[in-house]
């Protein structure tokens, strides 16, 4: 099966220069095992919510305005889409990710026919 | 007057429901069909044996007959591509054989409804359905929910196991013991849902208390090695063998001290025990095997007076380190004032209000402890602030009835002025 993994947490916890190291060694030692188990499809940490413009279309008309969707605690900081096996190795593999012990996983299986 | 064969299908359903559900979602992947095709078996079951005779092995024929009905099913569902997959898996391979050795499938079935995944209610519900075989009406009367809601509840919770992809299979042994854990945990949710509801004579509800005997019986003889599921069935038996002396006809609870005793159910006691002996000699003491092993001190005790309460106050400190709890903390500080006298347990309960700031039992146990060194007034203002804090009507009426009784009586001088 196949899921996405939302990768969560807050955009603007204030990390010391030490512990963004190891946490970017610790995702790219992450990436390196996932695709090695071929588990791994496509994956990518995303520019903060600064960047992200939300656009909604109402009755023919383009509204456009700055920043996230909505405002909250946490925010999507990146994902990761998965091919395994049920939702008990998807599990696995999230907890894995060193985000989880800071941050939150959210693991939803694709809409697939 | 009750036809045998009748009476043979009411017996297979109660001992065999469980088992062929769980076969058939194995077969087909299909968790409504397989209600739905065992529900059948049993409607079969019911025209057919008065007239054949029961079968000998009823399991047997209401599996093959569950089965016969879901293939029918699938053909005659062909087109649909859902149906399609069902009946390749149906006549696929068998499963590999379970590494852990066991192969009923209702240890599948249980692992699947009690997964962490799903919410705890859902667990619960799922697993009185599709296990025991109580209808979506029965669940819901037991829970005091409305039949739509609890339906409802069931769904998503089925399509959760489809859609998300949630395994039919026992755990890996990497995960068996946190996940038997979750087992137990919904397993001693549905019993102490049955031991506190007590709200008016219903005698259409199930008695959830002796479903969750029910099933911690099947789990037992499932993992007949596992000390903690023993201790579970221990604990769950001792407790239940009060359950006719915990309140008089008014609805009043009654305090352990002041019950019956000859009115316990001297078999119950006696199963628990030799189940919390088993588990206890097998040397990994756990938190049910622990609590079990307490209420062992309050079922063997011919009198209130003959409580061996350090024990009890010991077997609370190994329990507070398994599982540190402030619930743990209160009854530990009850039974070292059983023990050790009422200020002894005051000043341990001292410590206990940040943790608990709006559960009644703590003030009312200090109305207690108050009570007992004959501090009236103060354990009258305890009782009423736990009166604020009780939701239940039995609790109210229990709090109520203690405050009456020291309103008639002198305050005792304090020996210390």
């Amino acid at each position: 099966m196949k899921y996405m993994m939302l990768i969560c947490g807050d955009e603007n916890a204030e990390l010391t220069a030490d512990e963004l190291a190891v946490l970017e060694e610790d995702t790219i030692d992450w990436v390196e095992k996932m695709d090695a188990r071929s588990v791994r499809k496509l994956g990518s940490r995303l520019r903060p919510t600064d960047t992200a413009t939300t656009i909604r279309v109402r009755d023919g008309e383009t509204l456009m305005s700055d920043g996230p969707f909505t405002e909250t605690k946490e925010q999507i900081l990146g994902f990761d889409l998965i091919e395994c096996a049920d939702l008990e190795e998807a599990l696995e593999i999230a907890s894995k990710h060193p985000t989880a012990q800071r941050g939150s996983i959210e693991v939803r299986p694709l809409w697939e026919e | 007057m009750t036809d045998p064969a009748e009476a043979a299908v009411a017996a297979a359903f109660h001992n065999e429901w469980g088992r062929v559900v769980a076969t058939l979602i194995r077969m087909t992947g299909d968790w409504d069909l397989a209600e739905e095709c065992t529900q059948e078996a049993f409607t079969r079951a019911l025209e057919r044996w008065p007239n054949d005779g029961v079968p000998d092995r009823p399991g047997a024929w209401l599996t093959t007959a569950a089965r016969n009905h879901a293939l029918n099913r699938i053909r005659r569902g062909r087109t649909e591509h859902a149906k399609l997959r069902e009946w390749d898996t149906m006549n696929g391979p068998q499963d590999p054989p379970d590494p852990s050795g066991i192969t009923d499938d209702r240890l599948r079935l249980i692992f699947t409804c009690c997964h962490p995944a799903l919410p705890i209610e859902a667990r619960v519900a799922l697993t009185l359905r599709t296990l025991l075989g109580l209808t979506t009406a029965e669940i819901a009367r037991a829970f005091l929910v409305a039949e739509p809601a609890m339906a409802q509840r069931l769904v998503r919770a089925k399509r959760k196991i489809r859609d998300a992809g949630i395994p039919y299979r026992i755990p890996p042994a990497h995960l068996l013991p946190q996940r038997t854990a979750s087992v137990l945990g919904v397993v001693y949710l549905l019993f102490n849902e049955g031991y506190a509801a007590t709200e008016g004579p219903d005698p259409l509800r199930v008695d959830l208390c002796a479903e969750a005997i029910r099933l911690t019986r099947v789990l037992h003889g499932l993992m007949p090695d596992d000390p903690e599921i023993t201790g579970l069935l221990a604990l769950l038996l001792l407790q239940h063998s009060r359950r006719t002396t915990r309140q008089n006809p008014a609805g009043e609870l009654i305090p352990l001290e002041d019950q019956d005793r000859t009115r316990w159910d001297h078999t119950s006691i006696t199963e628990g025990i030799a189940h919390l002996n088993n588990a206890l000699n097998q040397g990994t003491p756990g938190p049910y095997q622990i609590q079990a092993a307490i209420a062992a001190c309050h079922a063997t005790a011919r009198t209130p007076a003959d409580t061996d309460w350090p024990q009890i106050a010991a077997l609370y400190d190994r329990l507070a380190d398994l599982t540190p709890s402030p619930i743990v903390h209160l009854n530990r500080a009850v039974a070292v004032a059983m023990a050790n006298g009422p200020e002894a347990g005051l000043a341990l309960l001292q410590n206990l209000e940040a943790d608990l700031p709006d559960y009644h039992l703590l003030p009312a146990t200090r109305a207690d402890l108050l009570r007992r060194l004959g501090h009236h007034k103060a354990a009258a203002t305890a009782y009423r602030e736990a009166l604020t804090l009780a939701r239940t009507t039995p609790d109210r009426r229990y709090l109520t009835h203690r405050l009456n009784e020291l309103t008639h009586v002198p305050e005792r001088p304090d020996p210390r002025t």
